[in-house]
């Protein structure tokens, strides 16, 4: 059909761009195949990954095949790959191997079986924390790269402080003022419901126009608040969050990923404000899509590159913090073990027994960098600068 | 120029304001009260706890405590719960404990960053070049506790030098060469490590920058020119690639209150990361917030001086 046409109007004819000679895909994975320190990071992200999952069936349960909380006091301190002494041991106190094959620790507790259900503790907290920062963060950014140049009015200011107040008041214990705050905000939002129909037809009265005035702008406001955000030192903000909680590891990843969303903000807010701007999102407005289906749909996959590099990089900051945590005793409590709490506990021995402080410490540096080596070769492979043209 | 300067005062006064909330309101709405702290010491009795509260006004609602609070941390009277000291002498104290470390520190990131982020960029995709990226990699990778323990034992083995502490315990009156030795080993690892993660950083933001200029047209030019390589690297190139390296001397200066919570806690160091970390789990409040206070100060004088920097270095910015 297509030669039809081409002898039909050969006038007019003009040959169409020749399509790219490799899809999007093909052309990642190209990049991909000759970036071999981030082949590296995926290899041993996908052996670590596998390790964390088989971790959690093998050291759970009412009977676990690697129990990491085992006593034994008669075997302490016993080096890597030391045979069990099967005299001293009960039958069921006997490891599954009959060796230890990291050694074990102060209370003869097999180091293998601690390292196996910490490395689950260490999956989660980089993915779930990073995952909360990076929710928040596109959110945020969206919001402030596509509404951006949307005008808060003064009275929403208004009516959101009043609501603030009330609540935070009720809660303070001045149940009076705050009742009544919270009532002026309900009849409020009646006013302004019932007032809608005949407002354009009044003469808007001096008062009226004020709290109808323009206040801040979105994307000042999230960009403000982003500022506030990256006043705190974070390391200091997250150990004063979690020191004042109650221990528990969920506690962990909330603070972790509350207190690093700012970045992830920043990249989607520029991404959003130049691709607004393109004709393909001019093409879908025309089209008649919905607000929601232009973002999500159309502008956030191209906004993704930058955040999926700086996701990878957070799961390796977030890995190091926690496990600076669990050193410094915070976080997950005691019986449970981490990678960080192994080697704060291995450090009282680190002349008599340095595997516990050598095996978790190079199994946090062999994961992190890993996690590093793979946002570094994203970042490579996602810059359309290194695409081969065609 | 100056109503840039006014803008970003009453733009940073503001921030600051909203901060000072957000910090009070997270510790003292967080769980559990720093009365309870030591429930089992025989002397906090009810009597002592009620006249506890009433000296430091923790009877009185958040908004008066607040105020209370920043009212007497700008008259400068604010005391520690702990020892009923001034906060900010014993935050001065600490700070010139910390200061040689962040001195130290800096210099080492910086001295070093330089030649080697440098001659990655002009020896691009080499073995250099790639086994300094792989470094500086395997340096922000390993955690910091772990690197400080291989850093004792290591230097403790081989040179049987004390490391932990300011000084060696006890040490009196040695001979002031011997006293200064001393200092300076001790000094050595706790800056080192502070150094490291900045030293992989910087060297990969000084290759990028370099990179960068290298692919000007008047690198272009200079090199038809026929001027020594050299000179092309060293006077055209990297003049060039050091402008955004001016601004980030104001950003710096945060890390001057941050010291680092963990190695100060390994070595003993008694520095300001330390004492913060003591204040928490004492839940000294006044002594948190006035950290974090002091230090969301420092990061937005650090970001105005860098943009007062950025507008003096490069003509082409006008704000």
């Amino acid at each position: 059909m297509n030669m039809d046409k081409q002898i039909f109007r050969k006038d007019f004819y003009i040959e169409p761009p020749p399509p790219p000679k490799r899809t999007r895909m093909q052309e990642f994975q190209r990049l991909f195949g000759q970036n071999r320190l981030a082949i590296l990071g995926l290899f041993i992200f996908i052996l670590f990954f596998c390790c964390a999952v088989a971790g959690l069936f093998l050291t759970s349960g009412s009977r676990p095949i690697f129990d990491p909380a085992m006593i034994r006091l008669q075997e302490k301190l016993r080096p890597p790959l030391a045979k069990a002494n099967l005299d001293s041991l009960q039958p069921q106190e006997v490891p599954v191997l009959g060796v230890y094959l990291m050694g074990t620790d102060d209370l003869g507790r097999d180091v293998f079986a601690r390292m196996l259900q910490g490395a689950w503790v260490s999956l989660t907290v980089g993915f779930v924390a990073v995952g909360i920062s990076v929710l928040i963060g596109m959110f945020m950014g969206g919001i402030a790269g596509y509404f951006g140049q949307h005008h808060i009015r003064t009275d929403h200011v208004l009516f959101t402080l009043a609501l603030i107040l009330g609540t935070g008041m009720v809660i303070a214990n001045f149940t009076f003022i705050g009742t009544v705050i919270l009532l002026l905000c309900l009849a409020y939002i009646f006013y302004s419901l019932l007032a809608r129909p005949g407002s354009t037809e009044k003469e808007t009265p001096a008062l009226k126009a004020m709290l109808h005035s323009h206040a801040v702008s979105v994307d000042t406001l999230i960009m403000r608040i982003v500022d506030i955000m990256l006043c705190f030192p974070s390391f200091f903000l997250i150990l004063t969050v979690v020191a004042l909680l109650p221990a528990s590891i969920y506690n962990i990843m909330i603070v972790i990923g509350l207190t690093s969303w700012m970045g992830t903000t920043r990249f989607v807010r520029a991404e959003f404000l130049s691709l607004r701007e393109q004709d393909f999102v001019a093409a879908a407005k025309a089209l008649g899509l919905s607000t929601f289906r232009i973002i999500f749909r159309h502008i956030m996959p191209n906004a993704i590159a930058p955040v999926l590099v700086s996701a990878t990089i957070g799961i390796a900051s977030a890995i190091l913090t926690e496990a600076g945590l669990s050193f410094l005793g915070f976080g997950v409590p005691p019986p449970h073990a981490t990678w960080g709490n192994i080697l704060s506990n291995g450090k009282n021995f680190i002349f008599d027994a340095p595997w516990l402080t050598f095996i978790p410490g190079i199994a946090i540096l062999i994961v992190v960098l890993s996690f590093n080596l793979f946002g570094e070769g994203l970042r490579d492979i996602l810059n359309p600068k290194l695409r081969e043209r065609y | 120029m100056l109503s840039f300067i006014g803008r970003s005062v009453v733009q940073k006064t503001i921030t600051l304001f909203f901060v000072s909330i957000v910090s009070f309101l997270i510790i003292h709405l967080a769980p559990g009260k720093p009365s309870q702290v030591d429930p089992l010491n025989p002397k906090f009795t009810p009597e002592v706890v009620e006249r506890f509260k009433k000296e430091f006004h923790l009877d009185k609602p958040l908004y008066v405590q607040y105020v209370y609070f920043y009212h007497d941390l700008f008259t400068g009277k604010t005391v520690s719960w702990k020892d009923n000291q001034s906060v900010l002498k014993k935050i001065l104290e600490r700070f010139l404990n910390s200061l040689p470390l962040f001195f130290v520190g800096t210099l080492i990131t910086w001295t070093l960053s330089f030649p080697v982020g440098i001659r990655s960029a002009i020896f691009r995709g080499g073995i250099y070049d790639r086994s300094a990226t792989f470094l500086s990699y395997l340096l922000i990778s390993i955690p910091g506790f772990f690197f400080a323990y291989v850093l004792i034992i290591f230097v403790v083995t081989y040179f049987h030098v004390p490391v932990i502490g300011m000084e060696t315990f006890g040490i009196g009156d040695a001979p002031a060469t011997y006293l200064f030795m001393d200092r300076i080993w001790h000094l050595l690892l706790p800056s080192v490590l502070s150094a490291t993660g900045g030293i992989a950083v910087l060297s990969r933001y000084v290759r990028s920058q370099m990179l960068e200029v290298e692919g000007q047209d008047y690198i272009r030019t200079a090199r038809a020119k026929g001027l020594p390589s050299e000179q092309v690297h060293y006077k055209h190139a990297l003049r060039n690639a050091l402008l955004p390296f001016v601004t980030m001397f104001g950003l710096i200066l945060p890390g001057l209150i941050g010291g680092s919570v963990i190695i100060e806690s390994i070595f003993s160091w008694p520095g300001m990361g330390r004492m913060a970390y003591e204040a928490i789990l004492a839940r000294d409040y006044p002594i948190i917030l006035t950290v974090n206070f002091v230090s969301a100060v420092l990061v937005l004088v650090g970001t105005f001086i860098s943009d007062l920097l950025y507008l003096v270095v490069d003509p082409r910015i006008r704000l």
